[in-house]
């Protein structure tokens, strides 16, 4: 695997203005504070948490598709290098076809009244990427085949696909303007099990052939275990760990990454009530606690965690994490 | 242990522009009360359909079978869900008897009326309560399954309240009417891992406190292998496997059940490749004939797979599965 980056956030923080009073400071949601990631050039990077972590306002700001408030986020894919906070508008269309995203529900993401090879193809011509319309049937019949389609079904409607299939649909759109970077977002999550695997196979296979970078958002633990490389862990807009999946997984650090790990219902009947149960919910963005963000459902809260944020501080190789406590509950 | 719902050969077809579908085929089975029995099988499968005809909760087109039976044992004796004719009658099973939970809580509440009024009504409804007396039980019943600040969350609407919290509010809503018969259709699907252990713990304190049965539909094995004592497996509108929680996940013994295990991302098993089942579920206007599963059927290719339909055969004590695996067949071809 190529080490040097192809796409990183370097303290990136993503604020939406909320309607405020006249005088005194605007007030603000901050979806994403101070996050840095690096995303290895070939590699599938999982990024997990609950609802309203974040992870989907990230990862649309990576793709310049939600408003950069600070930081940066920068591309560098060995022909072009970007810093996507100041990107001219030429530029802009140019990394459009460069990074793409897959959606979560192939029900909704597929217009009803195109037939495949148009949806396929209309990222083609909209970004005027090929010159003749045999050159573009050319391109949509090649993609199709590599996403494991039928291209004999090319001329039908998405309707008379089931959901596998579509998914595979809404796959070969992304890809075939022939972008670096791709980001998934919660790309399997309205599949049942067998299409998951079968999805999830198909990307891992495309991945490798095409020499892609992922970032794989999901909230299943599981799902990122299998296919990832490397997870990032988000809670309410920070990122609090960050590993390779193996380190992750065998030695999460941080309360929050353990809690999310034990919720995960076990396949053993006999398992039961073992899970390290978290209580509450998730805190309103609009209304963080001081300190610590997870502090209000820490069970190994102390007084500092009240008081001071904690920032990353290594744990490992690649291993990071932002917690007070972590060394002393590791013991 | 007593009986709480005796199905017999289930089987219900719908009316359609298309022609007639089968969307449930002579499916038996049984639940104590107190007992949780876990629903599993893909989007498709009949799950739900199946669920919904235990109080006749179906269309107008829908067509049941003629030597189908449900029947209910309540406190006064048993009732034939099947001979209840209008709405009237189906009042003492219908929210009385067998509460439902939905899967999008937020689909489920009306949204211009508040959670408290919604509760309210339906003990009205169903019970002999005053409003001032329902009004009391509902925001016990709210405070009984976690919500914080019950008299505040009652006078409030859906759209102010979590995803967690709206299901929370649910349960509530549905064990307010004290029912026999519990049908959660996958109840934390839509709510995070942190939440699904919430739910999942206050459904099982819940059940051992009221000694209610649950029918508990999902397709997450693991919340089934946390929850249940017993499964039941269904594919295209067929059962295809039925036993102890234990033994159809550590030893399944149809293919098929087997296929989903394989499908499923393993924790303490990382490397391990994920085995799709190959192809989709068939639609339910081309079923195949014979073995409902024979089209993707990975591991058994007789003669008798594409032409007759196993019935069931027992595997081990309590633990049955239809499949030419196993010996015989029903005989319909």
């Amino acid at each position: 695997m190529n080490e040097r980056p192809l796409i990183s956030a370097q303290n990136l923080s993503v604020h939406y203005a909320l309607r405020g009073n006249l005088i005194g400071p605007k007030p603000y949601v901050a979806a994403v504070e101070n996050v840095s990631i690096e995303i290895a050039a070939g590699s599938f990077f999982g990024l997990v948490g609950e609802s309203g972590s974040g992870k989907t306002t990230l990862g649309r700001a990576m793709l310049r598709a939600a408003p950069i408030t600070k930081g940066d986020v920068l591309f560098e894919d060995g022909e072009v290098s970007y810093s996507l906070k100041n990107l001219g508008k030429k530029e802009l269309k140019d990394y459009r076809k460069r990074a793409q995203l897959i959606f979560q529900d192939p029900y909704a993401a597929l217009s009803p009244r195109m037939t495949v090879r148009d949806i396929i193809a209309e990222p083609l011509e909209v970004m005027g990427l090929t010159k003749s319309r045999t050159e573009t049937d050319e391109r949509v019949r090649e993609i199709a085949s590599k996403c494991r389609l039928n291209v004999e079904h090319l001329r039908r409607f998405p309707h008379a696909f089931s959901g596998g299939q579509r998914q595979r649909i809404s796959i070969a759109r992304a890809l075939v303007s022939g972008p670096k970077f791709i980001v998934a977002d919660e790309s399997v999550a309205a599949l049942d099990v067998s299409i998951q695997a079968d999805v999830l196979n198909l990307l891992k296979a495309i991945q490798q052939e095409m020499g892609l970078t992922f970032l794989f958002i999901s909230h299943d633990l599981s799902v990122v275990a299998h296919v990832c490389d490397h997870v990032a862990v988000m809670y309410l807009g920070r990122l609090v760990e960050t590993a390779p999946t193996r380190a992750l997984f065998s030695n999460p650090r941080h309360p929050y990454t353990k809690a999310l790990l034990s919720a995960i219902p076990s396949l053993d009947p006999d398992d039961r009530g073992k899970a390290q149960k978290l209580e509450g919910e998730i805190p309103s963005p609009t209304n963080p606690p001081p300190g610590c963000k997870f502090q209000t459902r820490c069970p190994k809260a102390i007084d500092r965690c009240r008081v001071e944020e904690p920032v990353l501080e290594s744990a490992g190789t690649e291993h990071f994490v932002a917690c007070h406590r972590w060394k002393e509950l590791s013991v | 242990m007593s009986r709480l719902i005796d199905v017999e050969n289930l089987t219900l077809q719908f009316d359609t522009d298309e022609g007639r579908i089968t969307a449930i085929d002579n499916v038996s089975f049984n639940l104590e009360a107190g007992e949780i029995m876990g629903l599993v099988g893909e989007s498709g499968s009949g799950k739900s359909v199946t669920a919904k005809s235990l109080m006749k909760l179906n269309p107008r087109n829908a067509i049941y079978g003629t030597d189908t039976k449900i029947t209910l044992h309540l406190d006064d004796g048993p009732i034939d869900v099947m001979s209840l004719q209008n709405n009237a009658e189906m009042k003492v099973v219908r929210g009385g008897a067998i509460s439902l939970i939905f899967q999008e809580p937020m689909a489920s509440f009306a949204p211009a009326i508040s959670i408290g009024d919604q509760m309210v009504e339906q003990l009205m409804i169903h019970t002999d309560f005053s409003k001032a007396q329902s009004k009391e039980l509902s925001i016990e019943m709210l405070d009984r399954v976690g919500i914080s600040d019950p008299s505040t969350r009652f006078g409030q609407y859906a759209f102010e309240l979590s995803g967690g919290m709206r299901q929370r509010a649910m349960i509530a809503m549905a064990l307010s009417t004290k029912p026999k018969l519990l049908i959660a259709d996958e109840p934390t699907t839509a709510l995070d891992v942190t939440i699904q252990a919430q739910v999942i713990d206050l459904m099982k304190d819940l059940v051992s406190e009221f000694g209610m049965g649950i029918i508990f539909i999902t397709h997450d094995l693991g919340v089934i292998a946390q929850t249940a004592d017993k499964v039941a497996v269904m594919y295209l509108g067929r059962l295809v496997e039925q036993g102890t929680v234990r033994d159809v996940i550590r030893r399944p013994a149809h293919p098929y059940t087997r296929g989903l295990l394989a499908a499923l991302p393993k924790l303490d098993d990382i490397d391990a490749p994920l085995t799709p089942i190959p192809g989709d579920i068939p639609s339910p206007l081309e079923r195949p004939p014979g073995c409902v599963y024979n089209t993707r059927c990975q591991e058994v290719d007789g003669p008798q797979c594409a032409v007759k339909i196993p019935g069931f055969a027992q595997v081990r004590e309590g633990h049955t599965a239809a499949c030419h695996l196993y010996g015989p067949t029903e005989g319909k071809t």
